[in-house]
């Protein structure tokens, strides 16, 4: 079952052509990681997901219905997501940037401010306290440190209180404990509420072992799907990347684990067959 | 590069156990000073407009009593005795004078931040991307050439900036207007500005060459119309320009919130639900007719538009749409206290036009504050 | 954006072992070839350019209520004879004819290193205070001191010009950061509508002044002689040689505060050089031709659709093309209104708002 799917997508900015009749499926209820390489089209197929991008073909549907035809106050209170790049006004509040999150569930006349029962201010509340960011609700968000700052973006998507959540590298700027902690959170999110979740992610080994479906992308077009184990293997790195690697067991999950080799390692000797023309090329 | 710096400076309470313990105390009470500031700055300036408002009633060259004034406005509007003189001078002159500067004040202070709220730029005030230059040339046209006077130049100039506005919309707009473009959606921004600053110069230009076309009458009285004057502050006008802002300001309310959604950016903004180029077209009509009926009613009044939103700002501490119309108003009405009944004084009898003052008093206030604040982005 | 682009695709290219060629595909080498186009044609566009200057030259030269034929005009200048009624017309156009140079190449390098400095699409020498500053002290000369003609005006207008603009860095300089772009915007906005309201209380209250102001006020390059021209030489001289020699820091400075620090720049001061530079430069302009404010808003916009972001091409660029627009201008004013003549101010504006508007259209997204 797909709630979010794409249709023959064709995604281009004015001239240049990005995606092209691309179809695939966001699997309700999972987590699901989008992998691939820079610039081969990730965010762009996250922009034409929820609607930032008209389509110069094909559709895309969530719950069988075209994402263009709906109202789109009510898509974001179902679809969100965070950009890549959102930037922030000078002077801003955490805690006010947050709360504009919850701008799609707020009526015509209903105000920003808030008491302090309302299930906008528990909304965003809970959203700063799930990504540890309660401390700093009421600095400047100019003045937080890169991770602080990509935390408190999360949580204004947290407060948006979405069935669907598209996230774009979420964990840029993170530290390993916190790009854990975040994950950690999209899962229970999922787990606990059932949210369907998308997520942009360079780090392969969490992407493996976090997601319940893989997506691996290549100048615009789906190169595989399916479960982490089936999608992320050594072949998949090197069409995708054009990075030679060996993938073993994630210790931990039991999940592939991507070990790069580059152009000054050279593999432990019991992995002999594949090393060649890596070897061949590297001298 | 600014990742490795990121990721280098490991901040202790990171680590997952401490999480949640980390800075207390001095936060709150950073919150709640800052809370009360904002509002009571924003009250601070209401204040000031009702103190301003009432003191260019009562004040000034000719004063009134308060129980005169009540007797005089009660006498007005059931038609009891009037006062001899004094009714006149409060219901013909003081008072519209008075309503009519608070009404321009707020119509552009807030056409000003609209505008530098919704393009990023803090100079993005109708007086520099051309709306106002296209209700002077208009003006000046009719006054230099046809020579109109009164309502038909504030038609001229209404007509003349909605025009201008027209102009430099359909030539900024494009392909990306609707955010389909650069991550911030600023190409259509940046476009909309730069048709501005160019159809404003040239404006310029012909006003300037007007002036020397004229005789010299002629372009002294282009001159304080230029300038924006409440001088034609009449009952009539109060009512049409109650009207149009009776319009305008339900609209600005109704756009301030996802004025600030885009703030966030083009992208945010829209994963939130907003309609970024319906929004944005919603908020150049806004912004462009409030501009375009405060000039049509008190000419130009230079300065107002670009010096609010700044001011109002730095004095809130963020910015603040209420906060800059009641900059606006305050502005004019002290800017016409001032023109009105001192500057006759030290300038043997002249009574300058208000938009004379509005930058002379305005501009040293924005400046001290850009000096004296220490905020990163001031 | 498309350098970033290219940049971190042919850091790819090393990087990666075997995949390299299929990785980027058709859309970016087209990109990157048209970035190279756009490179090599530089010299040539500028080339054109001069061409372009010189041809508005000649017609300067040849132009007016009595026209003369090129050849004519080339004789004039070679071989001067003083009773040929012909020669004589053609050198009393001389002056004019340097003076658009003068004027037009000043403000066209100022506005260019001046949307570097403030990093705001929307500054041009105007919003360092210059204008407003040089026009005040103007109408102060004629107001209180009863002067009268322009090399009277002019060292009122560079002295107030100067003033301004260094009040405005001044004032832009206090606080924690120094002189950042917004400061710097609004201190030059501010200062400059402070001091045409005390303009306008001058010229509300005196009608001689306006009278006279006004005329000074549209800006022209017509009745100027030698002894107008001469004394700003010097100072145009520094200031080109400055702001000419700027390309480098401004083009780190685009980048940003923070990082043109991390490239090793020293941002203060670079910028402080700079703003001396146009302060030089749009002082003498203003002193010479009185305020012309389209062009140097303009043309470095108008440049960059050629030049793309580089500033080592932008400054150039706009020195030889604001010229040629104020002598282009020069010349129809001199004919569209016979027998009157519509000052340069005037139809620099007229002629060059079309074009940019054009421009501005075409173009993507234009900012710095
Ligand atoms: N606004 C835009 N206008 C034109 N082209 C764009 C725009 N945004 C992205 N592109 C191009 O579209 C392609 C895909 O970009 P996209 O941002 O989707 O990549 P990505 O997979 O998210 O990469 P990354 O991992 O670096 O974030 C790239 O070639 C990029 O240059
Ligand atoms: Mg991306």
């Amino acid at each position: 079952m797909a709630r979010l799917s794409a249709r023959d997508l064709t995604l281009q900015y004015e001239q240049r052509r990005v995606i092209e009749g691309l179809r695939t499926e966001i699997p309700e209820g999972k987590v699901t990681m989008i992998v691939g390489a820079n610039g081969c089209g990730k965010s762009t197929l996250l922009r034409g997901l929820s609607r930032l991008l008209r389509p110069a073909a094909g559709a895309v549907t969530l719950d069988g219905k075209d994402i263009h035809s709906r109202p789109a106050k009510e898509l974001a209170r179902t679809l969100g997501l965070l950009p890549q790049q959102p930037t922030a006004p000078d002077g801003i509040t955490v805690r006010d940037l947050v709360g504009r999150g919850r701008y799609p569930h707020q009526g015509f006349f209903r105000n920003w401010s808030h008491g302090d029962s309302s299930p906008h201010d528990l909304a965003v509340r809970n959203a700063l306290d799930a990504t540890a960011t309660t401390e700093l609700a009421d600095r400047n968000v100019d003045e937080l440190s890169g991770g602080q700052r990509q935390r408190v973006w999360i949580a204004m998507a947290l407060a948006q209180e979405t069935e669907v959540l598209l996230l774009d590298e979420p964990t840029t700027y993170l530290d390993l404990a916190h790009q854990v902690e975040v994950l950690d959170l999209v899962t229970d999110l999922n787990r606990r509420r059932g949210t369907t979740v998308a997520i942009v992610l360079h780090d392969l080994n969490l992407a493996a072992r976090y997601a319940d479906h893989v997506i691996a992308m290549k100048d615009g077009a789906v190169v595989a799907e399916g479960t982490g184990i089936d999608v992320i293997t050594e072949e998949l790195v090197r069409t995708v990347f054009g990075l030679e690697s060996r993938v073993v067991p994630d210790p931990v999950s039991g999940t592939p684990l991507i070990v790069p080799i580059g152009r000054h390692h050279y593999p432990a000797p019991q992995a002999t067959e594949t090393t060649k023309p890596a070897l061949e090329i590297a001298s | 590069m600014s990742r490795t710096v990121e990721r280098a400076i490991v901040e202790p309470e990171r680590t997952v156990g401490a999480l949640k313990t980390a800075e207390k105390g001095p936060q709150l009470y950073v919150r709640a000073e800052r809370a009360a500031k904002g509002l009571n700055r924003t009250w601070l300036l209401a204040a000031a407009v009702v103190v301003l408002f009432v003191a260019s009633i009562l004040l000034g060259s000719y004063t009134v009593t308060v129980p005169d004034f009540v007797t005089i406005v009660t006498a007005h509007l059931t038609g009891g005795e009037k006062i001899p003189g004094a009714s006149f001078i409060v219901m013909e002159t003081k008072l519209p004078r008075a309503t009519m500067g608070l009404m321009i004040g707020v119509a552009f202070g807030l056409s000003g931040a609209l505008f530098q709220t919704m393009l990023r730029n803090p100079l993005a005030s109708p007086d520099v991307i051309g709306i106002s230059n296209g209700a002077s040339a208009s003006a000046v046209l009719a006054i230099v050439v046809f020579g109109a006077s009164g309502a038909a130049v504030s038609v001229a100039a209404l007509f003349g900036a909605l025009t201008v506005a027209l102009l430099i919309y359909l030539i900024s707009r494009g392909g990306s207007l609707r955010g389909a473009g650069g991550r911030n959606g600023n190409a259509a921004g940046n476009r909309l500005v730069l048709a501005g600053i160019g159809i404003a110069a040239a404006l310029g230009a012909l006003v300037s060459f007007l002036m020397t076309r004229a005789d010299i009458r002629t372009a002294a009285e282009a001159l304080i119309w230029l300038n924006g004057s409440l001088n034609p502050a009449t009952w009539e006008r109060i009512g049409v320009l109650l009207l149009a802002l009776a319009v305008l300001l339900p609209f600005t309310a109704a756009l301030a919130k996802p004025l600030r959604l885009l703030e966030l950016g083009d992208d945010t903004a829209a994963g939130l639900g907003v309609r970024v180029g319906a929004v944005r077209l919603g908020l150049v009509l806004t912004a462009v007719a409030l501009a375009a009926v405060a000039t049509a009613a008190a000419g130009p009044v230079s300065f107002v538009a670009f010096l609010a939103g700044p001011i109002a700002r730095r004095v809130t501490g963020k910015p603040s749409l209420p906060a800059s119309a009641l900059t606006g108003a305050v502005i004019v009405l002290a800017a016409d206290y001032f023109a009105y009944n001192l500057a006759p004084l030290l300038l043997d009898a002249t009574v300058l036009p208000v938009g004379v003052v509005t930058g002379a008093l305005g501009a040293p206030f924005l400046l001290w504050l850009l000096a004296t604040s220490n905020r990163k982005d001031a | 954006m498309t350098a970033s682009t290219t940049a971190a695709s042919s850091g790819e290219r090393e990087r990666t072992l075997e995949a390299p060629k299929s990785a980027k595909t058709g859309p970016q080498l087209y990109v990157r070839a048209e970035v190279r186009a756009r490179k090599g044609k530089q010299p040539a566009w500028l080339l054109a350019a001069v061409v372009v200057l010189a041809l508005a030259c000649g017609a300067s030269l040849a132009v007016g209520a009595r026209a003369i034929p090129l050849g004519t005009v080339l004789d004039a200048l070679v071989h001067f004879n003083a009773a040929d009624g012909n020669h004589a017309v053609v050198h009393a156009r001389i002056p004019r004819t340097v003076l658009g140079l003068l004027a037009g190449g000043a403000l066209g390098l100022a506005g260019a290193a001046m949307q570097g400095v403030a990093r705001n699409p929307l500054a041009d020498p105007g919003i360092m205070g210059v204008n407003a500053g040089a026009a005040l002290a103007v109408v102060g000369g004629i107001y209180l001191f009863g002067i009268t003609g322009l090399s009277g005006y002019i060292w009122f207008a560079f002295v107030g010009a100067a003033a301004a603009a260094a009040i405005v860095y001044l004032l832009a300089s206090l606080g924690r950061d120094g002189a950042t772009p917004v400061k710097l915007a609004l201190a030059g906005a501010a200062l400059s509508a402070g001091l045409y309201s005390l303009m306008n209380v001058v010229l509300v209250s005196s009608q001689d002044t306006l009278d006279r102001f006004r005329f000074w006020q549209v800006g022209s390059v017509a009745g100027r002689d030698w002894s107008v021209i001469l004394p700003a030489l010097p100072f145009l001289a520094v200031g080109a040689l400055i702001v000419l020699l700027s390309g480098r820091i401004l083009n780190g400075l685009a980048l940003g505060d923070d990082l043109a620090r991390g490239l090793g720049q020293r941002v203060g001061l670079s910028r402080g050089i700079v703003a001396l530079g146009v302060v030089l430069l749009c002082g003498s302009a203003t002193a010479l031709a009185g305020p012309i404010a389209f062009l140097g808003l303009v043309i470095p916009h108008a440049v960059r659709f050629f030049t793309g972001p580089d500033y080592r091409w932008i400054l150039p660029f706009s020195l030889v093309l604001a010229p040629a627009l104020l002598l282009a201008s020069d010349v129809v004013g001199r004919v569209v209104l016979l027998p009157g003549e519509v000052p340069a101010g005037i139809m620099t504006a007229i002629l060059g708002a079309p074009v940019f508007v054009w421009l501005v259209r075409r173009g993507k997204g234009a900012s710095l």
